[in-house]
C-alpha cells in the first residue's frame, strides 16, 4: 500500500434526526395499501384537553351558579394547576372549607369570585376568608 | 452534583391536596386494615404521636386532639408520586426513583450556577402543581445528598427546605451534625456496634483509623459509604428497579381464625392475589411460602410465627396451581385448636414469564393460562374480583378495613373531586 493512501474519516451527522413513521400494519409484498403513506395516529382527546399532564386534574361541577359561563350541573371540568391565576380566568377555589368554581375578578386591591348567574351574589374576598386558588379551569366537558 | 428530593410527610400531604381544610391541622394515615399509624403531619408529630403506634391504643388521644385519621389510599398516593417524579424529570432526565416519596437526581453535564436557587424552582413547581411540599439536599454524592436533605428538612425555615453541600467546610460540619444511626444504610444493629467503637457521628465514620474496622464489619458496602461521605462519588443512579423478587400478601385478621376451613379460604384468597400480581408483571414463581402467626395476646407459646415452603417443579402464575399448593402447605402447618391472628402467602424465585424453563416430566395444564387470561380480562373490565376458586368464599368480599378512606380522586372517574358552583 502506498503511504499516501490515507483513510478519510467521516463523522456521522446526528444533528438532524429523521424520524420515520412506524407502520403498524406491517409491510407485505404485493400491492401496498395506498393509505399506508398517510398513516397517522388517531385523534386523542387527551392530547387536546391536557396540555400539562402532571398538573391536570378533573372535577365535577355541582350547582347552577356558573351556567352563564357554560358550566352546568354535572359537567366535567379540566383543571390545569400549573397556570397562574389571572383576572377573568375561571378558577377552582377553596374558600372557607369548600371547593367552588368561579370567575376571578381583580379590581385594584379587591378580589372577587364572580358567579355567572344573576341569582347568585359575587363573593368579595376579605382578609378573614381562607382562599386558595387551587387551579384554573381550561375546558368543560358536557353531555348533550 | 446529586440531589435527593424527599416529599414531606407524603401520605398526609397527598390527603391534603384534595382536602385542604386539613392543611395546618394534625393528620395521620393508618396502614392497611386500619392497623397502625404510618404517616403523620408535622402537627401530629408535635402532639407526640409515634410512628407505628396501633390506632386503637391512641384512639382517645386522636379524638381529644381532633386529629384527622385516614385509611391508606395507595391509588391516590401512587398517582401523585408518579406526578412528582415526572415533574422532577422536567429538571433533569437523570433521576432514580428511590421510593414512593424519594428520588435521586443527577445534574452532571448541566450548567447550573446556583443550586439553591434551582432547588427553590423545583420545590416551587412541585408545590404549585401538586401541593406536595418537598425538601431537597444537594451534594457531590448520593450519600451526602441524603445528609443534606436531612439538614434541609430539620431546618426548613432557615434553609427554605433546600440545603447544598458544596464546600469542604459544609461537608465536615454536616457530617459532624449527622448521628451515625441516621446515616444511609446504617441500621439499628450496626449503630450499636459502631457506638461501641466510639463512632457516634457520620464524621467519626470517615476517620482514617476506623477504616479497617468498617471494612471488616461492612465489607465493600461500608467502604463505598465512607468514600461517598468523603465526597467521592462511587454510587451511581440505578436504573429502573428490577422486577420484584418476592410478592407477599399477608394480613392480620380482624378477629382470629381457628378452624381449618376458614383459614383455607383466606390462604386461597391470598394465593390468588399473589398469582394475579405475578401475571400483572408478566412473571412466574418457583416457590410458595405459607406464613401463619398465632395470637400473642390470647395464648402463650414458645413460638408464634410458622413458615412452610415448597417449590413448584415448573414456574407458574396460575391461581389454581398456587392456591392448591398453598392449601397443601396449610394442611401440614395448620394446628387444630390454635388461635391464629395473621397469615400470609409469599411467592418467590420469580422469573419473567418468557424465560420459563419447561420441565421434562411435570407441566402445568396449558388450559390454566388461557383461563387466567379470561379471568384477568373480566376483572379488569368489571373492576371487581368476581370469579373465584372453589376454595374461596363467595360471600366473603376481599375487603380491607378502611373506615377512613378518602376518594380515588385521580384514578377513578366516578370519584373525582366535586366542586360547588
Amino acid at each position: 500500500m502506498k503511504p499516501n493512501h490515507k483513510i478519510q474519516f467521516f463523522l456521522p451527522d446526528l444533528e438532524n434526526q429523521i424520524e420515520l413513521p412506524y407502520i403498524s400494519s406491517g409491510i407485505k409484498a404485493g400491492f401496498p395499501s395506498p393509505a399506508a403513506d398517510f398513516d397517522e395516529s388517531k385523534i386523542s382527546l387527551d392530547n387536546v384537553l391536557v396540555k400539562n399532564k402532571e398538573a391536570t386534574f378533573y372535577a365535577k361541577a355541582s350547582g347552577n351558579s356558573m351556567i352563564g359561563a357554560g358550566i352546568d350541573d354535572g359537567d366535567i371540568l379540566v383543571i390545569d394547576r400549573s397556570l397562574e391565576p389571572q383576572n377573568n380566568k375561571i378558577a377552582i377555589c377553596f374558600i372557607d372549607g369548600e371547593f367552588t368554581v368561579k370567575r376571578i375578578k381583580i379590581e385594584g386591591d379587591n378580589v372577587f369570585l364572580m358567579p355567572e348567574n344573576k341569582n347568585y351574589k359575587p363573593i368579595q374576598i376579605a382578609e378573614e376568608n381562607d382562599l386558595i386558588i387551587w387551579g384554573i379551569v381550561t375546558y368543560v366537558i358536557k353531555k348533550i | 452534583m446529586y440531589a435527593l428530593v424527599d416529599c414531606n410527610n407524603f401520605y398526609a400531604s397527598c390527603e391534603r391536596v384534595f382536602q385542604p381544610q386539613y392543611v395546618g391541622k394534625p393528620v395521620v394515615i393508618l396502614s392497611n386494615n386500619d392497623g397502625c399509624i404510618i404517616s403523620r403531619s408535622y402537627e401530629a408529630k408535635d402532639l407526640g404521636i409515634q410512628m407505628g403506634t396501633p390506632e386503637f391504643k391512641v384512639r382517645n388521644e386522636l379524638k381529644l386532639h381532633n386529629v384527622k385519621v385516614f385509611s391508606s389510599n395507595y391509588a391516590l398516593y401512587g398517582d401523585l408520586s408518579n406526578r412528582v417524579m415526572k415533574i422532577l424529570e422536567g429538571f433533569t432526565p437523570n433521576i432514580e426513583v428511590y421510593s414512593i416519596d424519594e428520588s435521586f437526581m443527577n445534574f452532571d453535564g448541566m450548567n447550573i450556577e446556583d443550586y439553591h436557587k434551582y432547588g427553590i424552582q423545583i420545590k416551587t413547581r412541585v408545590n404549585k402543581w401538586l401541593s406536595i411540599p418537598v425538601c431537597i439536599g444537594f451534594a457531590p454524592t448520593k450519600a451526602l445528598s441524603k445528609v443534606a436533605n436531612k439538614i434541609a428538612k430539620k431546618y426548613q425555615e432557615r434553609t427554605q427546605g433546600i440545603y447544598v453541600i458544596d464546600t469542604e467546610e459544609k461537608r465536615i460540619k454536616a457530617l459532624k451534625w449527622t448521628k451515625i444511626e441516621d446515616v444511609w444504610g446504617i441500621g439499628f444493629r450496626l449503630t450499636k456496634k459502631m457506638q461501641t467503637r466510639n463512632i457516634f457521628t457520620a464524621y467519626d465514620f470517615t476517620l482514617p483509623h476506623n477504616e479497617s474496622y468498617i471494612k471488616k464489619e461492612m465489607g465493600i458496602v461500608g467502604l463505598r459509604l465512607k468514600y461517598e461521605l468523603e465526597g467521592k462519588s462511587v454510587l451511581l443512579l440505578e436504573d429502573a428497579p428490577a422486577q420484584k423478587k418476592q410478592i407477599a400478601i399477608t394480613r392480620s385478621f380482624e378477629g382470629t381464625i381457628s378452624t381449618f376451613d376458614e383459614m383455607k379460604e383466606r390462604v386461597s384468597t391470598f394465593a390468588t392475589v399473589c398469582a394475579e400480581k405475578l401475571r400483572k408483571q408478566n412473571s412466574c414463581c418457583h416457590s410458595v411460602i405459607l406464613y401463619l402467626r398465632i395470637d400473642k395476646h390470647k395464648v402463650e407459646r414458645s413460638r408464634y410465627n410458622f413458615y412452610k415452603f415448597e417449590t413448584i417443579p415448573f414456574a407458574s402464575n396460575s391461581s389454581i396451581t398456587i392456591s392448591n399448593l398453598a392449601v397443601k402447605l396449610l394442611k401440614d402447618l395448620f394446628q387444630e385448636g390454635e388461635i391464629y391472628k395473621k397469615a400470609g402467602i409469599i411467592v418467590s424465585d420469580i422469573i419473567p414469564e418468557n424465560q420459563k424453563q419447561f420441565h421434562l416430566f411435570e407441566e402445568e395444564n396449558p388450559k390454566h393460562q388461557a383461563l387466567m387470561k379470561v379471568i384477568d380480562d373480566f376483572h379488569r373490565k368489571t373492576g371487581e374480583r368476581k370469579i373465584r376458586l372453589g376454595n374461596q368464599d363467595l360471600q366473603r368480599t376481599w375487603k380491607m378495613k378502611q373506615n377512613h378512606l378518602s376518594k380515588k380522586y385521580t384514578t377513578n372517574f366516578k370519584e373525582i373531586l366535586e366542586v360547588k358552583c
